[in-house]
């Protein structure tokens, strides 16, 4: 609980002037504790660029960036139940947050993965990961209402702030929810908060794919207490969230089995369903062409994934275009899958864009090497400081 | 540059009449909803299409024509006030709805479009498009992207920012962006997030997809009146904290409620000191376990009257006064200067004082119909522009309304933008490193600062000169640039 801002400020400053790369590490300071799946974040490494490897070179070259962990800045600066509000600084652990929150049964809506607890408050807006609940309760850059951060240039700025309606300049407090520290490093955040709801359950019921994506599409039309919908291997998950009274009147319509078991969902927040197997550690493994965790030894992912061949591809799409073949979870309403398959890159894209969408490799980071997402990281970072390795793209095309 | 050889190269581009250059009819292009500000645009072009667009912003890039893109001209803020010597790009003639897919949920229109019509296209499938603006039946979804608008029912279900799913971008430096789509959350740098609230400052929008919702099956609406502004702000900041997200929960003090019965009639009660509306929807069980918290809430914090509405036609009457309560202000006052200001909720009951201060100090009543569920306030200054020095007494005292907002750890605006007309304000909420890292990203999607020239964000050497710069560690930023 300790305030390092001043620190990082000077630590980016520095690198900066002296040519250094630095790489941002939010809970990979807590290394070597071997946290299994976390396999590769124990060795300290960043997660994947989704450009390959060769790409990277002179000083981007991932053996001359320094990390730079930003976990040690933690501490929640402000709390105000009242408001629905919170700020903390960026290192905060997300189950310190979690643990304040359940105290005054508010919640981060935007349901990001826990990591056994472990994962920070800052790594949660940076990878702009939004949970189960997305449709409903919003996506992580929905709820940022501001930041304090620092830039390439080693300039502490501030933007939005804890209100929850802001437009005084550009918006550049939402860009940094999934920017992956790219465009500068997260100091302090302000989230807005969500009521835990009354009562939540979940509702089972057996069907066929085709079935499941029509009646999420088919619920998304209605009124209804749902706040969550998964498919897999022959199963349908709704969680049910709100009033008593209306879950119950939610759970007899649409039937299946009730419980108040709600693991699936923290299980598919934190990516623990089997789908999931060998991603976390084994693809940041395989994007650095065996060497790193695979050769380390650490994390047992490569292992799991070269069993079955198959890549996992997490695909954002039209929530209704039709699913694609074999093994697929469906979320999100149908807006989100992640589809573990064998076919050739080339394919799944194909598959994507009929979908009205974009699919990435489930374990890498999304690229920004568009010529205007080039230009803004020169806007922030205009001599690559941080997170050099995320982006490639030319700002003078 | 050549005036009469650019006007020809867009008379060229643009079908017949899309181009106009008579004073006479360029005049309705003069101002936006902020008429106070007021400039002649060079030309105004209405192209009809996405290539005329196009053609009209390589026309301009080409020729270093500065422009302003202009949906339906509603905005308060001046943002779409020509600038001198500059074309006025409207889109007002891209309103066509390009697709209506209920089963994505979704629907596809250009930026022309008024923000009812969507609402009122997609009823028949039970959908809306959420953000409800008091302007909505007149200014265009494009304008909504472009200040992230809000309305009373965003409390609930959020600005324009989360109710938008892609947008169709011309850049000035000849790129077409297509962000997101019919999903949510597609991988990349948040640009759609980033364009909006951009004021036109970033790129044109052409197209905008929107995220429809279901019709919430049950609906009711509250007035609860009370004798003193502190009870009613003691329920808003209650309501929230307890955790109950009405759909709408609007706040209008004694002028704003006396103006409004004697314009509107909508059977308020004259004698409030002020008056919360609350709206309330979902299913039939969950309106009424909501309503029946919410009247025991507004009781205990000391409401004298509360009114419910249960049919649409009383809720239209409640909702009746709140709509007028602009049009109201212009019967009992010759101009009104509407304010943006958003604040914490916790600190209404201090900023409404403040403001009532401000309002004796300066001598010109302030009525306030505001949305209080998201704190944001709309103090409106009643002046008479036709008097010696009430308009500049009037921009003062907005001014200082401000600052108030942003010393309560608030903002300078809210929703309506910063445009012509808070750029001194932005002073006052952001230092130097701010303000420069804007410019850097404006920069880099708009190098020769074409687009909307002067607006939304204030130059460095301005900020000197108002004053308000932010000083750090009493070192003057700068302190070698020259101030004037
Ligand atoms: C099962 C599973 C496995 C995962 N495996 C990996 C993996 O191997 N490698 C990986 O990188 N991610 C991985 N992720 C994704 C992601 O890193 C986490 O979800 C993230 O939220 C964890 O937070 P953290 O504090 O550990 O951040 P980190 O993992 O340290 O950082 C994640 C990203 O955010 C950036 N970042 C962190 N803190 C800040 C800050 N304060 N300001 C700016 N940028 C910041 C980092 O530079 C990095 O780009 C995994 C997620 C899951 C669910
Ligand atoms: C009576 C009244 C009530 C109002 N109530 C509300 C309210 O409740 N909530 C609220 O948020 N606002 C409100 N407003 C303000 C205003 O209606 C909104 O800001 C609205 O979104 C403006 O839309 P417009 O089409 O009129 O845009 P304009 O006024 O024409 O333009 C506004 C800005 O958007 C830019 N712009 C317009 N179209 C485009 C485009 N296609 N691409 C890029 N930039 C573009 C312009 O350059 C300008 O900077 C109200 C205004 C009035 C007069």
């Amino acid at each position: 609980m300790r305030d390092e801002a001043v620190r990082l400020v000077e630590t980016v400053r520095r690198a900066g002037a002296e040519g250094r790369r630095l790489v941002i590490v939010g809970s990979g300071s807590k290394a070597g504790k071997g946290q299994g799946v976390r396999g590769s974040f124990a060795s300290g490494q960043p997660m994947a660029s989704a450009q390959p490897a060769v790409l990277a070179s002179g000083s981007d070259a991932p053996d001359a960036l320094e990390t730079m962990p930003v976990g040690d800045h933690a501490g929640i600066i402000d709390h105000r139940p009242e408001e629905l509000v919170l700020t903390a600084r960026c290192g905060t652990a997300l189950k310190d947050v979690d643990a304040l929150l359940a105290q005054h049964r508010q919640h981060l809506p935007f349901e990001p993965p826990m990591l056994d607890g472990g994962g920070t408050l800052g790594g949660a807006v940076a990878t702009g990961w939004s949970g189960p609940g997305r449709p409903w309760r919003g996506s992580v850059r929905d709820a940022v209402l501001g930041v304090e951060m620092v830039n390439g240039l080693g300039q502490r700025l501030k933007f939005g702030g804890q209100v929850m309606k802001n437009v005084a300049g550009y918006d550049l407090s939402r860009l940094q929810a999934g920017a992956w520290g790219s465009l500068g490093a997260l100091l302090s955040v302000s989230l807005r908060l969500s009521p835990m709801p009354y009562v939540e359950r979940n509702c089972r019921l057996p069907c066929s794919a085709d079935q499941a994506l029509a009646w999420m599409r088919t619920w998304a039309r209605g009124f209804s207490p749902i706040s969550a919908t998964c498919y897999q291997d022959g199963l349908l998950d709704v969680r049910l969230s709100g009033p008593e009274a209306a879950v119950q009147a939610a759970a007899a319509r649409i039937g299946g089995e009730l419980s108040s078991d709600l693991g699936h969902w923290s299980a598919l927040r934190d990516w623990a369903l089997p789908i999931f197997h060998g991603v976390g550690d084994g693809g940041a493994a395989q994007r650095r062409g065996g060497k790193g965790a695979a050769e380390k030894g650490v994390g047992g992912g490569v292992a799991r994934e070269a069993e079955d061949g198959a890549a996992l591809w997490r695909i954002h799409c039209a929530p209704a275009a039709p699913l694609p073949p074999g093994r697929c979870l469906v979320e999100w309403a149908g807006a989100r899958r992640w589809w573990r398959t064998n076919a050739p890159p080339e394919a799944v894209h194909a598959y994507a864009k009929t979908a009205a969408g974009v699919a990435v490799l489930a374990h890498c980071a999304p690229d920004f090497n568009a010529p205007i997402m080039a230009r803004l990281k020169q806007a922030f970072d205009p001599n690559r400081v941080l997170n050099p390795h995320l982006s490639h793209g030319n700002p003078v095309q | 540059m050549n005036e009469t050889a650019v006007l020809e190269r867009l008379r060229t581009a643009l079908p017949t009449g899309a181009l106009i250059t008579q004073p006479a009819a360029m005049r309705p292009y003069e101002a936006d909803g902020l008429t106070a500000l007021r400039e002649m645009p060079w030309a105004v072009a209405l192209p009809g299409t996405e290539d005329e667009v196009r053609a009209a912003l390589r026309i301009c890039r080409t020729e270093g024509v500065p422009l302003v893109p202009r949906g339906a001209g509603t905005g308060l803020s001046g943002g779409a006030r020509p600038v001198r010597g500059g074309l006025v790009l409207g889109l007002s003639k891209l309103n066509r709805i390009l697709e209506v897919d209920v089963h994505n949920c979704v629907a596809r229109v250009q930026p022309g479009v008024r923000n009812l019509a969507i609402s009122e296209a997609v009823a028949e499938h039970g959908l809306y498009y959420a953000p409800d603006p008091s302007s909505q039946l007149a200014c265009s979804i494009g304008g909504n992207v472009a200040e992230n608008s809000g309305g009373v029912h965003c409390l609930k279900y959020g600005l324009t920012v989360h109710n938008v799913l892609g947008l169709k971008v011309e850049t000035i430096e000849g790129r077409t962006l297509e962000l997101g789509g019919k999903g949510f959350d597609y991988p990349g740098y948040d640009l759609l997030a980033l364009l909006c609230g951009s004021e036109g400052m970033l790129g044109v929008v052409t197209e905008v997809t929107v995220r429809l919702l279901p019709q919430p099956p049950e609906k009711v609406v509250l007035l609860a009146a009370f004798r003193s502004l502190e009870a009613a702000a003691g329920a808003v900041a209650r309501m929230i904290g307890e955790g109950v997200i009405p759909a709408g929960l609007e706040m209008m003090d004694a002028l704003a409620v006396q103006a409004t019965e004697d314009f509107a009639q909508a059977g308020y009660p004259r004698d409030a000191a002020a008056i919360l509306l609350c709206e309330l929807d979902g299913d039939a069980d969950e309106v009424r376990t909501l309503q029946a918290y919410a009247r025991r809430l507004f009781e205990e914090a000391g409401a004298y009257q509360i009114q419910q509405a249960d049919d649409a036609e009383e809720r239209e009457r409640l909702w009746r006064g709140r709509k007028a309560a602009f049009p109201a202000m212009g019967r009992i006052a010759a101009d009104y200067y509407c304010m943006d200001g958003t604040i914490p909720r916790t600190a209404l009951v201090e900023v409404l004082n403040g403001v009532s201060a401000l309002s004796k100090r300066f001598g010109l009543a302030v009525a306030n119909v505001f949305h209080a569920g998201d704190g944001n306030l709309h103090p409106l200054i009643l002046y008479d522009a036709s008097q010696a020095g009430q308009l500049e007494s009037a921009e003062a005292l907005g001014g200082e309304i401000l600052k108030l907002c942003v010393k309560a750890g608030g903002t300078v605006t809210g929703e309506h933008g910063v445009g012509a007309e808070k750029l001194n304000q932005m002073c006052v909420q952001f230092g130097p490193d701010e303000l420069a890292q804007f410019e850097r990203v404006k920069e880099a999607f708009d190098p020769k600062r074409l687009l909307n020239p002067g607006k939304a964000i204030p130059t460095l050497s301005r900020c000197a000169e108002v004053g308000g710069m932010h000083v750090h560690g009493g070192e003057l930023p700068f302190p070698k640039m020259e101030r004037f």
